[in-house]
């Protein structure tokens, strides 16, 4: 068991240096010199050149990957080209509210996907069956960032029940749990949790619909236990696989809210990355990226972790 | 209990009496019989025809706006589904939006079909390093959400409509290259396989022959139903601005132009939403359907 997990843990490092790697990348990738992230296109000749070397600009890539690599070991992802400011402060509070947006809407899908996903594969082959399959091919196919803006016309510009966009009352950002800045949460959590919700959907019906036909569950059946008893039984099976999703989901919710942020103003890492875009501000499309994706890295092994955890099926050979 | 085992040679002798069933001949009579494919299927099939007869069909210029007659209604005559923020005709905007959508949302499948299935057999079939060295860097994209990778990557590229699709390849790349190298790897070592290894073939012409047939059926259902999700991801970019460019009509830039609308006209601003998520269902409905007919598991 410890060893199994200390191979997960390791296997994981490889992984996280080649997303650093391709992070690395990302700004050898774009257009133009590199140094143009760094200075203001303004800039005198002399003082690039200086700024070149004193980046490392000037040494090979090799070199240049181990000397980013080194200060972002440090916490260093450098600085904004739009505000001067250390990327990581502005992306801490982000990666919070991206976080709290993910972590809403991944309950909202874990909850509903279990519920429609466990009554679709009970019941299989009734209506019930057909309405949660059915809501769980919509939930994966609409196009989220639509999805938002419809529920913005029918619940703000219709009913004026919910607010449209933003985070806080005046357009402030600090967050309390009370219902003044709860409202802001609602309508993009919903829109955020259709996609996890439809997939939660179909792999719990897969499981639980595979599981009742399982020997042991005629087996249970047949010792007279109770639907109730035996749906326990089902949970205690169903339980690990579903997490894993579950899990895996929060990690893609974390990296996809993009669109979502964008349309409901939403102050999160999806906004920072869409202004670093179109200011042409790497580093912070670098750092943000950097660590959106180290944060699915982590979140795939932990979710490895739990499930082994739980689950004694698992092979640790 | 005589009569049942009667009953079942006479099926037996109808089925011989025929002419024995080909595999697809199967797959289009299981089409046939299931009208949620079929629906979807002809959806597809008209949507398609729409936008490629979009000149003949569309009533005025995709590009020719007026300043008079901005964000008019639905049912606004001579604008049955209103115009935009810049007095376009939105019928007709919607048919040439529809021909990049689409193929925004199949090239970079079809792109990612051909190169991932490619690496995908021959990792699969060739196994030790180079299915180590394939499969390792596939690893490493996956690590990735889609999203982030698809916006990572077309934002430092830039704008423009070949960047977003490349960065919808990479995409697709790796997941069309682990589903190749699964089905590859359970045909491999299948008898039909040894055989021709041991009649002298070359590692060549068993996967022309013998593998290749085997697998691009799986690959192929999966990579329909990548369609759907390419075409949300497409748009998506458009959406961010990082796809196609204004003027040119495409639906999620579209979508993200009448952003700005939807407190004076919402439900002509959510239209283009509409077709990218019919569009979306039916690529995603019709590929459930293949699945099913072509008994693919998985």
């Amino acid at each position: 068991m410890i060893l199994y997990l200390l191979r997960r843990a390791l296997y994981a490092i490889p992984i996280a240096l080649a997303v650093g790697f391709v992070c690395f990348m990302l700004v050898q990738i774009a257009p133009g010199d590199p140094i143009n992230a760094i200075v203001p296109p303004d800039a005198p000749g002399d003082v690039v050149e200086q700024v070149r070397r004193d980046y490392g600009l000037d040494k090979p890539l090799p070199v240049q990957f181990g000397l980013w690599l080194f200060k972002v070991v440090q916490g260093d992802l450098g600085r904004s080209l739009a505000t001067g400011r250390s990327v990581w402060s502005d992306l801490s509070t982000a990666i919070g509210n991206t976080l709290m947006l993910a972590v809403c809407a991944s309950l909202v899908g874990f909850i509903m996907g279990c519920t429609l996903g466990g009554l679709a594969g009970t019941f299989r082959g009734t209506w019930l069956d057909r309405a949660a399959t059915g809501i769980a091919v919509a939930g994966v196919s609409v196009p989220h960032y639509w999805l938002g803006m419809v529920m913005v016309v029918i619940f703000s510009v219709q009913l004026n029940w919910l607010p449209a966009m933003g985070a806080g009352p005046g357009g402030s950002s600090d967050w309390a749990w009370d219902w003044e800045h709860f409202q802001f949460l609602v309508l993009p959590t919903i829109t955020l949790s259709v996609i996890p919700t439809g997939i939660v959907t179909r792999t719990v019906r897969g499981i639980v619909a595979e599981i009742m036909n399982q020997e042991f569950v005629v087996a249970l059946r047949g010792k007279g236990l109770t639907r109730m008893q035996i749906f326990l039984h089902v949970v205690k099976n169903a339980a690990p696989n579903a997490l894993a999703v579950i899990g895996l989901q929060l990690g893609y919710l974390m990296g996809g809210s993009i669109l979502v942020e964008t349309v409901f103003s939403w102050p999160g890492t999806g906004l920072l990355l869409n202004s670093a875009i179109f200011q042409r501000d790497l580093p912070v499309l670098q750092g943000t990226i950097l660590v959106l994706a180290m944060f699915f890295v982590a979140l795939n092994l932990i979710v490895d972790l739990i499930q082994a955890a739980l689950d004694p099926r698992i092979k640790r050979a | 209990m005589s009569t049942a085992a009667e009953a079942e040679l006479a099926i037996q002798a109808k089925a011989g009496a025929g002419r024995s069933q080909g595999y697809w001949a199967g797959v289009f009579k299981r089409v046939r019989r299931d009208p949620v494919t079929l629906i979807c299927a002809g959806l597809l099939l008209i949507m398609f025809l729409a936008i490629v007869c979009a000149p003949l069909l569309a009533p005025h210029d995709p590009y020719q706006g007026s300043m008079i007659r901005r964000l008019r209604g639905l049912q606004t005559p001579g604008y049955p589904l209103g115009t935009d923020e810049l007095g376009r005709d939105m019928v007709t905007r919607l048919l040439y939006g529809g021909r990049l959508s689409w193929f925004m949302g199949i090239v970079p499948v079809v792109l990612a079909f051909g190169i991932g299935t490619t690496l995908g057999v021959t990792a699969g079939y060739m196994g030790g390093k180079v299915n180590m060295l394939i499969m390792r860097t596939t690893d490493v994209f996956y690590a990735f959400p889609s999203v982030l990778l698809a916006v990572a990557i077309s934002g430092a590229l830039g704008a423009g409509i070949v960047n977003a699709i490349l960065a919808l390849t990479l995409v697709f790349i790796p997941q069309i290259i682990r589903v190749a190298e699964t089905v590859t790897q359970g045909v491999r070592n299948l008898d039909f396989v040894d055989a021709a290894r041991s009649s002298g073939a070359s590692g060549f012409t068993i996967v022309r022959v013998h593998v290749l047939g085997n697998v691009l059926g799986p690959i192929f259902v999966y990579a329909t139903n990548l369609i759907s999700v390419c075409m949300i991801l497409a748009s998506g970019l458009s959406f961010l601005g990082l796809g196609t460019k204004p003027p040119e009509p495409e639906w999620g830039l579209m979508l993200n132009t009448l952003r700005t609308a939807i407190y004076v006209q919402p439900w002509v601003a959510v239209l283009p939403g509409a077709c990218i998520f019919v569009t979306s269902i039916c690529f995603n409905l019709l590929s459930d359907g293949l699945r099913q007919a072509m008994d693919v598991k998985g």
